[in-house]
């Protein structure tokens, strides 16, 4: 079977890794807009954070026996925490100040984390096992699906939707959109904004450590693999604007897929096609896809 | 009354520069040479940037990739065109100002955060050219590219005729950045800084301004990195990848954001480290730089020649 001269089989197998490549994106661009919103800082840290993620799942497999569905959710609470304590000792201190200092800090950070990680682990990268419920997969007749892909896709969409929920539909969430519009009046009001800061910020790092964990099986686990990853996101922020929940996980996977099409129909562009798409929506639409001007 | 300028009134600038031009002159007999002149290369590099985030308030995360293209343009040329040094730093410099025109045009849509992240987006992109494109040499970079005769004549070989040239390029380029602070164009900077619709109220066409400052930085970052292939006869792929983007804030900030002199303490500063750490730390390099960054950040907002005259401003008053 072929569609436009090409295999099916072989668009199949790409766009299942643009969408893979795309969920990421997706929780990734959302933990940015999230702690944006609130902080309105640019968490430069948030790669880091992905890696950390990814890295604590590993050392949890290999020198404790930990498996996988526990550092599922053990990773981003141990990052979340750390996310919150980086709040409460640094970021805290900029709220007054221009919003680059925060970006320029939590790029301080990251070179950091990273050294720290680098000179412990060096930079060749370390293997991680799909967990036993997930390896194998199933024949859709036009193609092979490995199972722990489709789980990928089916959490990180789930974690996206969930917290647009939250956001949308919830008490905490109407608490935390008073607070991106006015955060004195919602001081005022007698709410806690500070800790509610805090919660955000963890939050926000916690969702990145999760991508960090789901993406431990499917990439190599390497000190450097969210630093590459953030500058994409960078750009998939500014395609989406940071405006929309839901235009952040549409843009996500949207940007992913695209990247796989690419992939299939002229490999060498592939690396670029996010900043093309960039560049172009600039042009056309310089506040982004979903922004409000 | 409490501009930093009038507040270096113990020593005034002209004698300042002057002793500090001095200085320069001699320095080859007294330090080495090639580490000088990756100095002087870095401080340009810092003062091209400085020009932008200090005086016109834009942070560009992206200048990278206007010293590594200049590099790479100016490394071809001389080599494989076969053009004397001269025209290769021209020549670099020339692309890496079309370049800085193109990511002008694009980032100054957006303001602020956004700015920062589309100059980083914009300078992945071209690592990735850089990285694949057959021309460059790819992961090993431009190899073997030859000093050559300055006009024909010099030969650049010899390192203290190479420094000298150096020290030239970053004294003009210093020139330039000294006097494009300091006239009227500047101030509409500083003012567009401080205050963007006040200055659109006011008439000015700020996109215009923001946009010729943007080539400027760019097409000076670009005669620094030119200039710094010929040295190491050498355009790697680290020029354009984004830790170099982040090494010049750094250098900046460090150095203190919007002083004439600051940039070009900070590389100094950093570059020294560098130097020093590589040996015996190893990768912690990436650690230390990262702490310099948040301490400066959370403590140390003025950078080194902030602190110096906000001191001499305090001695003042008393």
């Amino acid at each position: 079977m072929e569609i436009l001269g090409v295999p099916t089989a072989l668009l199949g197998s790409q766009l299942l890794v643009g969408l893979i490549n795309g969920s990421f994106y997706a929780i990734l661009s959302l933990g940015l807009a999230i702690i944006f919103g609130l902080l309105n800082i640019i968490n430069f840290a948030h790669g880091a954070q992905y890696m950390m993620g990814a890295f604590i799942a590993w050392l949890a497999l290999t020198r404790f026996e930990i498996n996988y569905w526990v550092a599922l959710i053990a990773a981003p609470l141990l990052v979340g925490l750390f996310g919150v304590i980086l709040e409460r000792t640094m970021l805290r201190k900029l709220y007054k100040l221009d919003h680059l200092y925060g970006l320029l800090l939590t790029f301080g950070l990251a070179l950091i984390i990273e050294g720290i990680f680098r000179d412990q682990f060096g930079i060749s990268g370390e293997s991680y096992e799909v967990p036993e419920a997930l390896s194998g997969g199933i024949h859709l007749g036009f193609m092979f699906l490995p199972l722990y892909r489709a789980w990928v896709v089916v959490a990180a969409l789930t974690v996206c939707f969930g917290t647009w929920f939250m956001i949308e539909k919830t008490k905490l969430g109407a608490y935390l959109r008073a607070g991106t519009e006015n955060p004195q009046i919602v001081q005022a009001l007698g709410i806690n904004v500070p800790l509610l800061i805090t919660f955000t910020y963890g939050y926000g790092v916690a969702l990145a450590a999760f991508a960090g964990v789901l993406a431990a099986p499917v990439f190599q686990v390497n000190p450097l693999m969210g630093s590459n990853l953030i500058i994409v996101v960078f750009a998939v922020v500014v395609i989406g604007g940071m405006g929309s929940i839901l235009g952040s996980i549409v843009t996500g996977i949207g940007l992913g897929l695209v990247e796989g099409l690419t992939k299939v129909f002229y490999p060498e562009a592939s690396a670029v096609v996010v900043f093309v798409i960039m560049v172009i929506v600039l042009l056309v639409r310089p506040a982004g896809l979903f922004g409000k001007a | 009354m409490s501009t930093p300028n009038q507040t270096t009134t113990l020593i005034k600038p002209e004698v300042l520069y002057t002793g500090l031009f001095i200085v320069g002159l001699i320095a080859p007999f007294a330090v080495y040479p090639t580490f000088l002149m990756k100095l002087f290369c870095f401080a340009l590099f810092a003062c091209a940037f400085n020009l932008l985030l200090g005086f016109a308030g834009l942070l560009s995360f992206g200048h990278a990739a206007f010293l590594g293209t200049a590099g790479y343009v100016c490394g071809l040329m001389v080599r494989d065109v076969g053009v004397t040094p001269e025209v290769g730093i021209l020549a670099g410099t020339i692309a890496a100002g079309l370049l800085g025109w193109l990511f002008g045009i694009l980032a100054i849509r957006r303001t602020g955060i956004y700015f920062a992240m589309i100059t980083l987006a914009l300078a992945q992109m071209v690592y990735f050219i850089v990285l694949q494109v057959k021309a460059t040499g790819g992961e090993d970079g431009l190899q073997g590219v030859p000093r050559g005769h300055l006009f024909g004549v010099v030969d650049l070989s010899d390192n203290i005729a190479m420094y000298y040239l150096v020290y030239a390029v970053f004294s003009v380029g210093f020139f330039i950045i000294y006097r494009t602070i300091h006239s009227p164009f500047g101030q509409i900077l500083k003012a567009i800084r401080e205050n963007e619709p006040r200055a659109i109220s006011l008439g000015y066409d700020v996109n215009r301004f923001k946009l010729t400052a943007f080539i400027i930085s760019a097409s000076l970052a670009g005669l620094a990195g030119a200039t710094k292939t010929l040295i190491f006869q050498l355009a790697s792929l680290s020029d354009v990848h984004w830790h170099t983007s982040g090494e010049v804030v750094l250098m900046t900030l460090l150095g203190g954001l919007g002083t004439i002199l600051g940039p070009a303490v900070g590389s100094a500063t950093i570059v020294t480290l560098q130097n020093e750490l590589a040996d015996k730390v190893g990768s912690w390099v990436t650690v230390i730089m990262g702490v310099i960054f948040v301490v400066c950040v959370l403590a140390f907002r003025r950078g080194i020649v902030g602190e110096i005259q906000a001191l001499i401003h305090r001695a003042g008053i008393r």
